[in-house]
């Protein structure tokens, strides 16, 4: 940044040294010309003088026009303007100079005038610099390989140009001919490129017509005022060297003008069209508006409005409607300009003529319905274009477009529009997509409480006595299930005891398991018969359980006085017995109606007391039918024969020795630790 | 994974039920269901013939519907349950609760008696 300045400046400073030397030097040639004395200066000088006065401004420019980022289309004809402003305005400065001195001998003076046309031509060529290297930019504005090296190429033969310029040594005029020749075609060539002109809006390209127009006038002037001083200088002196023979200068000059005049003339007649390349950029913006409306956290609605608002400014539609599919069967309508009323009439008709097609693409769909619409009476639309928007194959909704005159939509329109509704159709498939991401976490997240809950309401303790130990086992799937067990003491010798499975799974399982713990905290230490306990847990549970849910149960009593277990069967799995004396195991199948089923009924129909006389060695299983339906790779269950031999071949161990080899043989079985249920089971052995 | 068709019989409608039931493809039986006695048919079949098992999810609709079947007088009796289905049925004790018979005659014929 700081080198750029310190550049700028030091180009800057150079200019103007050479050109103070030029302009002395020149007169002084000049001067000595007249009076025909020996020069103190060598003629050659002011032309060195003039070159290194280009060079430094040619690079003036460089840093100060090239090299900024900046500036853009309008900015550079603007510099090329103020140059050319700032240039005139001296220039005719000097001229008002030279009118106030009027019949003084000054002005007619030769060195005088020389004086003023050295002011003129380094003004001039600072001009015709600065315009130089914006068109350079504006040329480059797109590049491509083979742009670059024609610039290159021309900048080349134009430093070539100035040298030769300089050394004043006439090689052969063919070559020189040669010179001038493929500089022109180069610069001819170079002219047109004028792809910047179309990225100008209408306002920009307005101004530019302005800027241009000033700069070819300041051109004019410059070159008419030159070109009068330096005829009246060479009229009295030959020593003097018009510019005309400086052929860079011309070369440069003829550049200027000729891209000037395309410029202008190219941005003229580019007017009318610079509103199709407005409605074009509006278009992509549009479409980035659509696909990038998911990402800025809005809702599928802000979509539909986006589409409708960017569909009508696409295609100059009167008005509009979306009709989107809500539920099943209702539909939800967005509408511009258009009431919900006139929008249900036009549906109402075209349904009634049977007009099909409204909700396919096809190319001639725009003339049909439009012409079943001159049948609507009192409508004052001509023209309807209706696109579906899809998601996933599944037309979603339906966007209408409404024209008051006939005819009016176009294929590129119809282009354009159906690309929009598919844009649309992703965004809100993403958008979808990403609610479902959602809820799945939230979902999860649900999860790992509900297991949490469920894990805190089973007991840590079980009850023990010497008359029988209890082992309880419980292992749970990624999906939370409803198992519970658990224990309490009734009295001393009364202990009660409860397995349970919820139907259904997640939050809601692990809440009515949670019922379900103090429906059994609460009724069981008064003591109630198992029969009783169904019957009064049911009551309380029909009203706390939604239509569809129930609760499978067995509850226990254990007498340890009379030796008797009492137990009542309410639709959970039958327990598996083990009679030490007989050696044999048996599932106890009897009656027994789930929790939450029977609403209406008398539900002390549906279960029933049941007892066993206990004996020691006697063993009791209860478990849930997560065990029972676990299955292996073939897809074969476990089942109550692998359960009941499990318990046969270990009935003599301990209750914990029992849980442990049935938890084995149920692993070995389903061969892998991913369980689908949980499985719950609880050991009893009596001693 | 299930497929569930219906179809009419002399005025019975027929809900057939094939693969399994469990907590997700219980909503199509429910679907399925309601939309029988939505039609309003007033006897109702389940072909469980094809039925190879059942969640409690999927008990679940048959028991939530007992009571509402009860109210408009719709007769609902499933046939051809497998034993293991079955199983399921009595263990829970929805067997008491529902009409279940073997084949689809005596399921019609007790459908026709209990609709007169």
């Amino acid at each position: 940044m700081f080198k750029t300045k310190a550049l700028t400046r030091l180009t800057s400073m150079g200019a103007l040294i050479f050109w103070v030397v030029l302009a002395f030097s020149d007169i002084t040639v000049l001067f000595a010309d007249i009076k025909s004395l020996p020069s103190d200066v060598p003629q050659w000088l002011p032309q060195v003088m003039l070159d290194l006065f280009i060079i430094s401004l040619f690079y003036y420019y460089k840093f100060k026009i090239e090299r900024d980022e900046s500036l853009n289309f309008t900015d550079l004809l603007w510099k090329v303007f103020a140059t050319g402003l700032i240039a005139t305005v001296i220039s005719l400065a000097v001229r008002l100079l030279l009118f106030l001195l009027g019949s003084t001998p000054l002005p007619t003076n030769i060195l005088f005038i020389d004086l003023v046309y050295q002011i003129n031509l380094g003004l001039f060529i600072n001009f015709l610099l600065a315009a130089y290297t914006s068109w350079k930019r504006l040329i480059l504005y797109q590049k491509s390989k083979w742009l670059i090296r024609a610039w290159l190429a021309f900048e080349l033969l134009l430093f070539c140009i100035l040298v030769y310029d300089s050394i004043h040594i006439v090689v052969s005029s063919t070559l020189s001919n040669t010179a001038i020749l493929l500089v022109s075609a180069l610069g001819l060539i170079l002219s047109f490129n004028m792809r910047w002109v179309a990225y100008l809006n209408f306002k920009q390209k307005w101004t530019s017509l302005l800027l241009l127009l000033l700069s070819i006038f300041y051109l004019v002037y410059f070159l008419y005022s030159v070109t009068i001083l330096s005829d009246t200088v060479s009229q009295q002196s030959t020593a003097f060297i018009d510019f005309q023979s400086h052929v860079f200068s011309i070369a440069l000059l003829a550049f200027v003008i000729t891209y000037i005049t395309f410029s202008f003339l190219v941005v003229l007649f580019n007017l009318p069209t610079s509103s199709v390349f407005e409605q074009k950029l509006e278009e992509v913006v549009s479409f980035q508006r659509i696909s990038q409306s998911i990402q800025t956290e809005q809702n599928e609605e802000s979509v539909y409005n986006i589409l409708l608002e960017s569909s009508v400014s696409a295609v100059f539609a009167d008005a509009a409607w979306l009709e989107m599919k809500a539920t099943d069967s209702e539909q939800k309508l967005y509408t511009h300009k258009i009431s919900a009323q006139e929008s249900k009439d036009i549906r109402a008709h075209l349904e009634k003529n049977k007009i099909k097609g409204a909700l396919d693409q096809s190319s001639d769909k725009t003339k049909n319905l439009s012409r079943h619409l001159g049948s609507l009476k009192n409508s004052r639309f001509r023209s309807l274009l209706a696109f579906p928007i899809k998601v996933k194959e599944e037309t979603i909704g339906t966007l209408a477009l409404l024209k008051e005159l006939p005819e009016g939509f176009n294929k590129e329109m119809t282009r354009i529009v159906s690309a929009f509704a598919n844009q649309a159709g992703i965004s809100i498939e993403n958008f979808r997509l990403m609610e479902e991401a959602f809820q799945n976490a939230r979902y999860k997240e649900e999860l790992k409480i509900a297991k949490t809950v469920q894990q805190s309401l089973l007991p840590t303790k079980l009850e023990t006595n010497l008359d029988f130990e209890i082992s309880a086992f419980s292992a749970s799937a990624d999906e939370v299930g409803g198992d519970y067990y658990d224990t309490l003491r009734i009295n001393e010798h009364e202990v009660a005891l409860i397995i349970a499975d919820v139907s259904g799974k997640g939050t809601t399982a692990a809440f009515h398991m949670s019922q379900m713990k103090g429906i059994f905290h609460s009724l069981a230490q008064q003591g109630p018969s198992p029969k009783d306990f169904m019957t009064k847990a049911n009551k309380a549970l029909v009203y706390c359980l939604e239509r569809g849910s129930f609760i499978s149960a067995t509850y226990f009593v254990i007498n340890t006085q009379t030796k008797k277990v009492h137990y009542s069967r309410a639709g959970h799995c039958p327990v598996l017995y083990h009679q030490a004396a007989k050696d044999q195991s048996v599932f106890l199948k009897d009656k027994g109606t789930a929790l939450g089923m029977v609403r209406s009924l008398d539900y002390s129909n549906f279960v029933e007391n049941q007892e066993i006389d206990y004996q020691p060695g006697d063993v009791m299983v209860l478990y849930t039918d997560g065990i029972t339906e676990a299955k292996n790779g073939k897809g074969e269950e476990f089942g109550g024969e692998r359960l009941a031999a499990a318990l046969q071949d270990s009935a003599q161990k301990s209750s914990k020795e029992i849980e442990e080899n049935l938890i084995k043989r149920l692993y070995e079985f389903s061969g892998t630790e991913d369980i689908n249920d949980d499985y719950t089971s609880m050991t009893v052995k009596f001693q | 994974m299930v497929h569930i068709k219906r179809l009419q019989e002399e005025g019975a409608d027929i809900i057939v039920i094939i693969g399994e039931i469990d907590a997700s493809s219980s909503i199509e039986l429910d679907l399925a269901i309601a939309k029988s006695v939505g039609d309003g048919y007033r006897k109702i079949l389940v072909d469980c013939n094809g039925l190879e098992y059942i969640s409690s999810a999927g008990l679940g609709v048959f028991m939530s519907y007992i009571e509402e079947l009860k109210d408009k007088k719709v007769y609902l009796v499933l046939f051809g349950l497998k034993e293991r289905v079955l199983n399921t049925f009595s263990i829970l004790g929805l067997a008491d609760l529902l009409n279940i018979r073997e084949t689809k005659s005596d399921a019609k014929k007790l459908a026709d008696e209990l609709s007169v």
